[in-house]
């Protein structure tokens, strides 16, 4: 029977690695709110995935490429793949981002999960993607380590575990993540963070 | 949370509201009235006789934007609703909690209780700005002692009893708010009101109770089916659950003020052949607009600990009726006044 699982997007690890409470939101209690940030990355996106394949120096590039793992149970949608005419053939992945370059993960997560497919779908080894900063017009190499690796199979388990139990876990700790989150007035971290019912509900009798 | 946005309230018969780019425009006839960006609104209402283009119900649905009609009177006829949300596990849970008499009444008696310290509240603001009456004196003590029943209660039919009882005790007392003339208050009355008291406070009533809908299901959940009020085809009774806490502090305290500083008079009223008391066109119109300038005024929400705007009020606890679904919460947090 093909639907038993919910599918895990590779656009979902994102969210994620961002806040668990947030990728919950949107993929279990499918609640979406645009801001500023998700539209102007769906923009850019669609600006993207628009192209068709171009050829440049013995380097073929691909848009909007279908991929999956059945191992890891993703799939997705390539922004770009650069593929090199060398034999075999070497895959470059290439993620097109609206922000900054960041100190955290999720954007690398995003595009090792890609990686990882594709090694799996051509039976080859990616060493190697970049992602394309918007705001910056910049492009950023990622070297695929081990250490990336084990924090994007780690961040793909946890998603497959949330959307199984179907639990929306609270708030993240860090504050600051919560400022630029679009989803900040449908899930009111400060008021969900801790659970101050019990006491509420004393106030109201006991007065 | 989130800002209050606008309501728009179209009583101009024959008028027509139709889409322009992200704009609403309405027009009558070949006049266009008005043009407002609909981000700026979150509501609309219709009164008697108006169209609304196709185009622009789907965009309501699409937006968020409630849009509901009435007829002239004021009397419900339809509303639009979008795409509904895909919160399937949560509606799920919505309707097994309903069935389940453990879960409805750890919410059933927490939405009672509120109501009962709400009402509670208005009685002791009364005897604090008016002085000491003995009878309103005497239900404050008689709504503490509903209070800590209601605590207790073990089933959503015990609740209901308590909740009667105290719905009695409060009315019984509520003609001394009523400080204006030719305006007396023997009791609560419908289908229909026989009285302008009891006219208010329906409308009013029913003004909220839609309100609470349209918030439901803005958040997901099913505004048929309740904790509190069991199924009743064609009934809201979430949306009435909700409105319990809403009733005293809200709707009552508003009739109260419109009444007391004469803003609302006698003649505002018709006497219908078969006894039932309406608002007249201008009754209602003075009443609308008082509703909105009130809405925006802000109240402090002691669960959310900030002030957010009178008519966010039934999202805010639709809200907090999801986030307790999705066992965010231990017990379902009820508005009531501190």
């Amino acid at each position: 029977m093909e639907d038993l699982k919910q599918p895990l997007f590779i656009s979902a690890l994102q969210h994620q690695a961002y806040c668990p409470r947030q990728f919950a939101l949107i993929h279990i209690e499918q609640v979406w709110d645009e801001n500023r940030f998700t539209a102007e990355g769906q923009l850019l996106h669609e600006r993207v995935d628009s192209g068709v394949a171009e050829q440049r120096s013995g380097v073929r590039s691909e848009r909007g490429v279908l991929i999956e793992s059945r191992q890891y149970q993703i799939s997705g949608i390539m922004d770009l793949l650069e593929i090199s005419q060398d034999d075999p053939p070497g895959y470059f992945p290439v993620e097109y981002k609206r922000g900054k370059p960041k100190v955290e993960d999720w954007d690398r997560i995003q595009l090792c999960a890609q990686a990882l497919c594709i090694e799996e779908m051509r039976a080859t080894t990616v060493a190697e993607g970049a992602i394309w900063y918007w705001e910056v017009r910049q492009r950023e190499s990622i070297e695929i380590d081990e250490g990336l690796r084990q924090t994007t199979l780690e961040t793909i388990q946890m998603s497959h575990e949330i959307l199984a139990s179907g639990i929306t876990p609270p708030p993240a700790e860090d504050k600051k993540r919560c400022r630029a989150c679009s989803l900040k007035h449908l899930c009111e971290p400060s008021v969900f963070r801790n659970d101050s019912s019990g006491s509420y509900i004393q106030g109201l009798f006991g007065s | 949370m989130k800002k209050m946005l606008n309501t728009l309230y179209i009583t101009r018969q024959e008028s027509y509201l139709h889409k322009e780019r992200e704009t609403i425009v309405i027009k009558q006839g070949k006049e266009k009235l008005a043009q407002i960006p609909a981000i700026a609104i979150s509501n609309i209402l219709c009164f008697g006789q108006i169209s609304v283009s196709p185009f622009l119900m789907g965009y309501c649905g699409e937006q968020g934007i409630g849009l509901s009609f009435y007829s002239e009177h004021g009397k419900f006829l339809a509303r639009v609703q979008g795409r509904q949300s895909g919160n399937v596990l949560l509606r799920r849970t919505q309707y097994r909690w309903a069935d389940d008499e453990e879960k409805s009444v750890s919410i059933a008696r927490l939405m009672v209780a509120a109501k009962i310290a709400n009402a509670r509240s208005v009685l002791m603001r009364e005897l604090r700005n008016h002085g000491d009456k003995l009878d309103v004196s005497a239900a404050v003590d008689k709504l503490a002692v509903s209070l800590r029943q209601v605590k207790n209660a073990s089933s959503v039919g015990q609740s209901m009893g308590i909740e009667g009882d105290a719905a009695s005790c409060y009315f019984g007392v509520l003609n001394d708010l009523l400080h204006g003339h030719g305006f007396v208050f023997n009791g609560r009355v419908r289908r229909p009101p026989t009285d302008p008291v009891n006219a208010l406070l329906s409308y009013a009533y029913s003004l909220i109770t839609h309100e609470c809908a349209s918030a439901l299901q803005g958040v997901g959940l099913d505004p048929y089916v309740g904790f509190l009020h069991q199924d009743r085809p064609g009934r809201l009774s979430l949306a009435l659950d909700l409105l319990e806490e809403f009733r005293a502090p809200w709707a009552d305290r508003f009739v109260l003020t419109q009444i007391n500083r004469k803003e609302i008079k006698p003649c505002d009223f018709n006497t219908e052949a078969g006894g039932a008391v309406r608002l007249t066109d201008k009754g209602r119109k003075k009443f609308l607009a008082a509703w909105q300038i009130r809405k925006q005024d802000k109240i402090y929400h002691p669960y959310f600990q900030e002030s957010v705007a009178i008519g966010l009020l039934p999202h805010c606890q639709a809200m907090l009726l999801v986030r307790h679904l999705r066992g965010d919460t231990e017990f379902y947090p009820p508005y009531y006044l501190k």
